[in-house]
């Protein structure tokens, strides 16, 4: 274990010296500052060596994040974040595997992938960056977009709702659901340490602003609020239920932030690990399967 | 008479692979090789399904047209095979179900009641039958149904067996050759066993004819061989999910056909960039679209070789014979690791579901590669600039290095990089790094040549075309040359091999020459096109009037 210092030097340390090309006041800062918070301070608490945190990242704005930061990283393609994260969990079970990830690259191109990653249980960890719109491809709208957003592919406004992504989740099977807004900073980096600990498949929806395309700070502002203690049972799945459907992404109401649902479940990941422990000599093995052939 | 074809045909769901395996079998333990063509329709139950079974005191890889005995389950079975039957052929039908046929009429239905046995043993009686024609002893028959019939039907089929047997009479008798049993694989379990031998860790494939049968038997046996074998929920998480494995260290290989394939290109591309490696077993059926999912084709050729946007080198093998397809799976696996590239195993339904007797002796072992790893001196950077193009890896967890893995244009740590210089440095550096694959691969048997060099005729083909193209050679005592290496292309060895040519004849599964497209592409020229496109493989017989034509 690495001796012990501030949690601020080691976050210091983990800034990368990639130029930062994201928009003033864009709501990825906070998520990226948070991150690194978390991993420093749970690497500082929980004795989880840096080179164990690995990141990925999608296309869009929050992508860039695995950039900017000195950590382990796989920067992929457009909604595929979740399979790769599986793989390395598959691969090495001491990883820690957080998978950045964007609203419209993953409720859109990579919903199946999200979904089945929280069917089985994988153990990792994703943060959605839900800014509610196309940033890098300049303003479309996205799979949690209001109806009536006007996006520059739909100039006459959406007719059709948003999803859900918490309700998604809570059916598929993930086993631990939170929701957090970039302007409450502290509270973020404790839903990510929360995440990143919890074993099994964890899911952070953040409310995040575009300050260029949908700029919803003033909404979420007025709206927004953290759970209390009690105010929800995180174990059973009525209770995470009707919390997560007390705002639906469209219509004007209180939006709950904090932990909803937190279970255990058996892990996708563990039940292969007994095939491969010990690192057996395949060419034998190879050797006698042909031999003793049907 | 050195060499037997036995044709067995019913409705799928009778369980006619698993009978004409078994058959395979039967010559097998005589010390024969064998060759069996599996052909069935795209459905569960029902149609027509055959299999054609060939021993032979010789090497073989392909089937002939006419058979000297003809297992017929139902009516289908005589008449959509009339132009195999001669006059030598003894037929041998169920008498309960084919109602105009001329041999021996088994009352499969009665045998199976009285026996009080499963339906499916109907199979034992045909097998049994068939071994009497053949003066196949007793001891022989049930020698191979013990090893081939689970413990707890074993009996019922024994008793089922002996009935056929003793139906009909001796016909020919098969002589027991001074040769050892091989074992009967089909050609995806050599690729699965060379993949494993290869240093494989994790399978992870999606279901899809012809390669569904390597996820099942690597699934099967995944305890004996050690290895993981994941079913994801789509192609795209099936590659994507093995980058995460690769980039995690651990050598990784994914199964397909082209549909399957079409949803892989966005991961090649990524593999491409990230420099990622990754095995991709493609086994061709004809399309386009869904086409016809459980035949044959070598219609993907230059879809692997260009799949994926942008430029970047790529490994492309196809392996023609079981002993190839284990040899380059492991080698495939091997390469991909040493230059981080992907890499091809392109095979096709006549391959991948074909059966074969694999001589493990007659594997011509290629060398031992092993990735480049970081020494750990001084700030790891994953794409390190070197002479040969190829970084040294590091996985995450390794303490002191910070492995960014990225789809975008980088930099040497992994940063994303637009500038020009640092673009043109990557390109160039992945180019380096394909040649220096290409500059190894020189060493390898990448172009195979069969017969005599001053033959005056050769027949240029490849993948699982070889051995009816090795078979139709010996009748125009022609040559035969087989490029295995598709991609980097081995000019060189190809230009040495085609040294004296004279007429070539270029023999494709594909409707527009694919491989001489290719060889075009590459200045040389590829004869005249001989080309089969209905979904089926060259029957030797087949080729060799269709050889005729070019040769005469």
């Amino acid at each position: 274990m690495t001796p012990k210092q501030p949690a601020g030097k080691v976050a210091g340390s983990l800034v990368s010296p990639a130029q930062n090309t994201w928009c003033p006041g864009c709501g990825n800062f906070s998520i990226q500052h948070m991150m690194k918070s978390a991993i420093a301070e749970l690497s500082e608490e929980e004795g989880i060596p840096l080179e164990n945190f690995v990141l990925l990242g999608g296309i869009g704005c929050h992508g860039k994040l695995v950039d900017y930061l000195n950590i382990n990283s796989f920067y992929g393609i457009h909604g595929r974040s979740i399979p790769a994260a599986t793989g390395m969990r598959l691969a090495n079970p001491d990883l820690k595997v957080i998978c950045h990830v964007g609203d419209g690259d993953i409720y859109a191109e990579g919903l199946d992938h999200l979904i089945f990653a929280a069917k089985r249980n994988s153990d990792i960890t994703v943060i959605v960056h839900d800014n509610r719109v196309y940033g890098l491809t300049t303003g479309q709208y996205t799979p949690t977009s209001p109806t009536g957003f006007k996006g520059r592919s739909t100039p006459g406004g959406i007719t059709e709702h948003p999803i859900n992504p918490l309700e998604v989740m809570l059916a598929a099977g993930a086993t631990h659901i939170a929701r957090g807004y970039t302007r409450k900073v502290q509270h973020l980096k404790d839903l990510f340490k929360e995440a990143i600990v919890h074993r099994g498949f964890s899911f952070v929806d953040v409310l995040q602003i575009c300050a260029t395309y949908f700029n919803l700070t003033d909404y979420y502002n007025e709206h927004a609020y953290e759970v209390q203690e009690g105010e929800v049972d995180t174990g059973r799945f009525e209770s995470a239920l009707s919390k997560i459907r007390e705002w639906d992404y469209d219509r004007e109401a209180p939006i709950p932030l904090g932990t909803f649902y937190s279970v255990e479940k058996p892990i996708y990941e563990e039940k292969f690990r007994a095939l491969t422990a010990g690192r057996p000599e395949r060419r034998a093995l190879v050797r006698k399967a042909l031999e003793e052939w049907r | 008479m050195g060499e037997y074809s036995v044709l067995i045909g019913g409705k799928a769901g009778e369980g006619i692979n698993t009978a004409g395996l078994s058959i395979a079998a039967l010559f097998s333990r005589l010390g024969y090789r064998t060759y069996m063509y599996f052909d069935y329709p795209s459905l569960i139950r029902g149609g027509h399904n055959f299999a054609i079974i060939r021993a032979s005191e010789k090497a073989i890889g392909a089937h002939r047209t006419p058979v000297d005995v003809l297992l017929a389950f139902d009516q289908n079975s005589i008449d959509n095979h009339r132009q195999r039957v001669h006059s030598g052929t003894t037929v041998i039908y169920d008498a309960s179900q084919a109602v105009q046929a001329e041999g021996y009429g088994l009352p499969l239905d009665t045998i199976v009641k009285e026996e009080k046995a499963p339906p499916i043993t109907g199979n034992s009686a045909m097998l049994g039958a068939l071994a009497r024609v053949a003066g196949i002893g007793r001891e022989v028959l049930d020698d191979v149904l013990r090893t081939t019939v689970p413990a707890k039907h074993l009996e019922a089929n024994l008793r089922v067996a002996g009935r056929g047997y003793d139906a009909v009479e001796s016909v020919f008798t098969v002589e027991p050759l001074d040769a050892p049993a091989l074992p009967v694989l089909t050609g995806n379990e050599a690729a699965g066993l060379g993949l494993v031998y290869g240093g494989l860790d994790t399978y992870v494939a999606y279901p899809m004819t012809p390669s569904s049968s390597l996820l099942h038997f690597l699934a099967n046996r995944a305890e004996d061989l050690a290895v993981r074998v994941i079913h994801p929920e789509n192609e795209i998480g099936v590659i994507l999910m093995a980058l995460g494995l690769a980039y995690a260290g651990e050598k990784t290989a994914v199964g397909t056909s082209g549909g399957g394939f079409c949803l892989m290109t966005e991961g090649l591309s990524l593999a491409g960039m990230s420099e990622i490696p990754v095995t991709i077993v493609m086994g061709q059926r004809p399309g386009p679209s869904t086409g016809m999912p459980t035949y044959t084709a070598q219609g993907d050729l230059h879809f692997v070789l260009n799949a994926g946007q942008g430029e970047f080198p790529r490994l492309v093998v196809a392996p023609g014979d079981l002993e190839e397809a284990y040899t380059w799976s492991a080698t495939a696996l091997m390469l991909s690791w040493r230059y981080q590239v992907p890499a091809i195993v392109l095979t096709d339904k006549t391959l991948a579901e074909g059966a074969c007797s694999f001589d493990i002796g007659a594997v011509a072992e290629l060398p031992d590669r092993e990735p480049v790893l970081w020494d750990g001196a001084g700030e790891y950077r994953r794409y390190a600039r070197t002479e040969s193009g190829v970084s040294p890896l590091a996985f995450p967890g390794r303490e002191g290095a910070v492995v960014k893995a990225t789809s975008y244009a980088h930099d040497e740590v992994g940063f994303t990089t637009e500038e020009s210089g640092e673009v043109i440095e990557l390109q160039e550096m992945r180019f380096r790094k394909g040649e220096s694959l290409r500059a190894e691969l020189a060493t390898y048997p990448a172009v195979k040549a069969y017969g005599a060099r001053d033959a005056g005729t050769t027949i240029v083909c490849w993948g699982s075309e070889k051995w009816a193209c090795i078979e139709a050679a010996e009748r125009f005592g022609a040559r035969v040359v087989q490029p295995i290496v598709l991609a980097p292309f081995p000019a060189r060895q190809w230009k040495e091999a085609m040294i004296g040519a004279g007429r070539v004849a270029c023999v494709e599964n594909n409707a527009t020459g694919q491989l001489a497209r290719l060889l075009r592409q590459q200045g040389f020229d590829p004869g005249r096109p001989v080309l089969k496109y209905d979904g089926r493989p060259f029957a030797v017989d087949e080729l060799e009037t269709r050889l005729l034509e070019v040769f005469a």
